[in-house]
């Protein structure tokens, strides 16, 4: 299965070299080298410049606080709904099942200014629910709830698509023997089904969370720009490219992209965590391993 | 604990799985239920345990309707077709799982969770995970978390299934030993014959929902109420034939007919099934005439341990018969492809032609 590999790591054809440094190069072209002049352009005036530019800005430090604020809530109620929704669609069959699990993903093939545009549709002054909202003396639009119900919706397909396949794949039949030695549903669900998708539900969690903090089109719609009040992170960064204020923009900017560099090591680890539980599931399922066997004592 | 289950009907959709099914398993019983995938067997098994809702029927346990009771609360052991291992756990914390759940004092899980291992033979496996285990562990593990919460009723779905065939003979064995000892009423699902025999007091044959026989193995495999059950435990010879006064008659040749159904003087049409080991083998007509064997020639001659299995073609026929003899009487006959023998019949079985069945 791995000949191909191994045998251009031996004998390096010259289209397998062209590939190879054909690849490094787009990578380091495109990902790296603006990656890197990211952080250059953002520690070009020293630590100190960076710090003040992020710490000594009021404006800039009430989007950082939204952003981790907006973030986490988003992805809480991801991960509510996620559980939930991947739990009913992988463990019952119900007319517009399928349906239900492309909606899922409807999110994702939606252009993020459009969700944006949507809920202000309903959620607006003038929208579907306006009129009650103003009743009740509720601002969503303009406002963080608004923030909060983009980012959810951006980021809604991430957690149910990580756990639908794991649970999928685990099947029922725990659960069941769990019900059958007299466990209830609560005591089923943290007992036996949470420790059996922990791992995909990190991974979803955590690109959940980069999705939510980075998410800029969507949230753009219904934040008003307010600074002070309604800018997030990745909207700070864009307000202060467009007044010329260059390395606050990339001070901000280099926090995004470093919170995109914690993701990517949190997601190497867990990933690896995944792929030995996958290969787990198949040796529990698989009649017996000679291998096992014989290291029996 | 006795069990009683009366027209239970149950559909997945347009499929029905069990279709007005009774069935009485009585208390301290070993019962095989036997069937091919799809009969519904595995179905029962879980109404049983309480993991499906009956459609329509009713389960009694020692006279107690139960058919509303949650699985949760139906105190019934249940081993599952791929043990279902908490795959997270140790094997202590699998096996101690039910006793948690009910709050046992710690000391008492801890004696009791050992006292299992030892009874399952795996002790000093406690600290494992089910991955780290064989095949054979797996299954032992799950029925010792099965027998924690101290069960009435054990039910097993498949539990040999996914072992490898010395391992799975092995733990027949053990499993049988382990009912006489501690004696609860058992109930397993199997599609293998020979696991159902050797291990059941009684077996129960399933087919399309329904159950078509039900009786010790010997008198299932000795007299099968239906051309299924005929078929499904093991090798047949079938053809279409006639039978009167008791006769069955094959090529011309008279077979007596085992059982009440040919016993009709009238002559009529019938399905007559003739079991490989029924048929004899030899190189001359029997003393008692040549009327009463057939002339064929021998096709393939295949050894299968205690038995040799031979396929002969009778003169005119245009189907081969199987042959079962045992293997020394195979080899003082020497038998060669392409010789002629005589084949004599022994005795059939006979099943009305309209008595018709879809597997």
């Amino acid at each position: 299965m791995n000949r191909p590999v191994h045998a251009a790591a031996r004998t390096p054809t010259p289209i397998a070299v062209t590939l190879v440094v054909a690849a490094w190069a787009i990578v380091g072209l495109f990902v790296v080298v603006p990656l890197a002049s990211v952080f250059r352009e953002a520690f070009s005036g020293g630590v100190g410049a960076w710090w003040a530019a992020l710490a000594h800005d009021p404006d800039t430090r009430h989007a950082i606080w939204l952003s981790l604020t907006v973030a986490p809530l988003a992805v809480v109620f991801n991960t509510l709904f996620g559980v939930a929704a991947a739990w009913l669609v992988a463990r019952f069959r119900f007319p517009g099942r399928s349906l239900l699990i492309t909606l899922f993903d409807l999110p994702f093939s939606v252009s993020p200014v459009v969700a944006g545009l949507a809920l202000v549709l309903i959620f607006g002054r003038q929208g579907l629910l306006g009129p009650t909202l103003a009743a009740l003396g509720w601002k969503v639009i303009f406002s963080w709830p608004g923030l909060v119900l983009a980012t959810t919706f951006v980021t809604l397909p991430l957690v149910v698509r990580e756990l639908l396949p794991v649970m999928e794949s685990i099947g029922p039949e725990e659960e069941m023997a769990a019900v059958s030695l007299g466990a209830n549903g609560w005591q089923v669900f943290t007992r036996v089904t949470l420790p059996t998708i922990r791992w995909a539900l990190l991974h979803g969690v955590v690109l959940a969370n980069a999705r939510a903090v980075g998410e800029f089109g969507a949230v753009y719609v219904v934040s008003g720009h307010i600074a002070g009040a309604t800018d997030t992170m990745p909207l700070r960064v864009e307000k202060l490219f467009q007044e010329y204020r260059q390395p606050a923009s990339m001070a901000v900017a280099s926090v995004l992209a470093g919170l995109a560099l914690v993701t990517l090591v949190a997601k190497f680890v867990i990933e690896r965590r995944l792929g030995a539980e996958s290969r787990e599931r198949q040796a529990i399922r698989a009649p017996d391993d000679p291998v096992v066997e014989a290291a029996r004592p | 604990m006795s069990i009683h289950v009366r027209d239970v009907s149950k559909a997945f959709g347009s499929f029905r799985a069990l279709d007005r099914v009774s069935l009485d398993v009585p208390d301290g019983a070993l019962l095989a239920l036997l069937g091919p995938s799809g009969s519904g067997k595995t179905t029962l098994l879980r109404v049983i345990a309480g993991l499906e809702h009956p459609d329509a029927g009713t389960i009694t346990e020692d006279g107690a309707d139960v058919t509303e009771r949650h699985a949760r609360s139906r105190g019934v052991g249940f081993v599952f077709q791929h043990y279902a291992l908490f795959r997270h756990m140790t094997v202590f914390e699998n096996v101690a799982f039910g006793l948690r759940i009910r709050h046992v004092p710690r000391p008492e899980v801890t004696r009791r969770v050992e006292e299992l291992l030892r009874l399952v033979r795996l002790e000093g496996l406690g600290g494992r995970r089910p991955a780290q285990l064989s095949g054979g562990q797996r299954q032992r593990v799950a029925l010792a978390r099965a027998l924690a919460i101290r069960p009435r009723i054990l039910l097993l779905d498949e539990p040999f299934g996914a072992l490898d065939a010395k391992v799975r003979v092995e733990l027949r064995q053990w499993l049988r030993r382990l009912h006489d000892e501690i004696g609860m009423t058992s109930v397993f699902v199997t599609h293998d014959q020979e696991e159902a025999f050797e291990l059941a007091d009684e077996v129960v044959v399933m087919n399309h929902g329904r159950i078509e026989q039900r009786g010790t193995p010997a008198e299932v495999f000795d007299r099968p109420a239906t051309p299924f059950v005929m078929d499904f435990l093991g090798t047949v010879n079938l053809f279409h034939g006639r039978v009167e006064n008791g006769r069955a008659f094959w090529h011309g040749i008279p077979i007596p007919v085992d059982g009440s159904d040919g016993t009709d003087a009238r002559p009529r049409p019938a399905r007559v099934y003739l079991r490989p080991h029924e048929l004899d083998i030899s190189r001359t007509a029997s003393p008692s005439g040549a009327e009463s064997s057939l002339a064929a020639e021998v096709v393939r001659v295949a050894p299968a341990g205690s038995v040799t299995r031979v396929a002969c073609r009778p003169c005119g026929a245009d189907a081969d018969v199987q042959v079962d003899l045992p293997a020394e009487r195979a080899r003082d006959l020497g038998l060669r492809p392409g010789e002629m023998v005589r084949v004599t019949p022994r005795t059939a079985r006979v099943f009305p032609v309209d008595h018709d069945y879809v597997i």
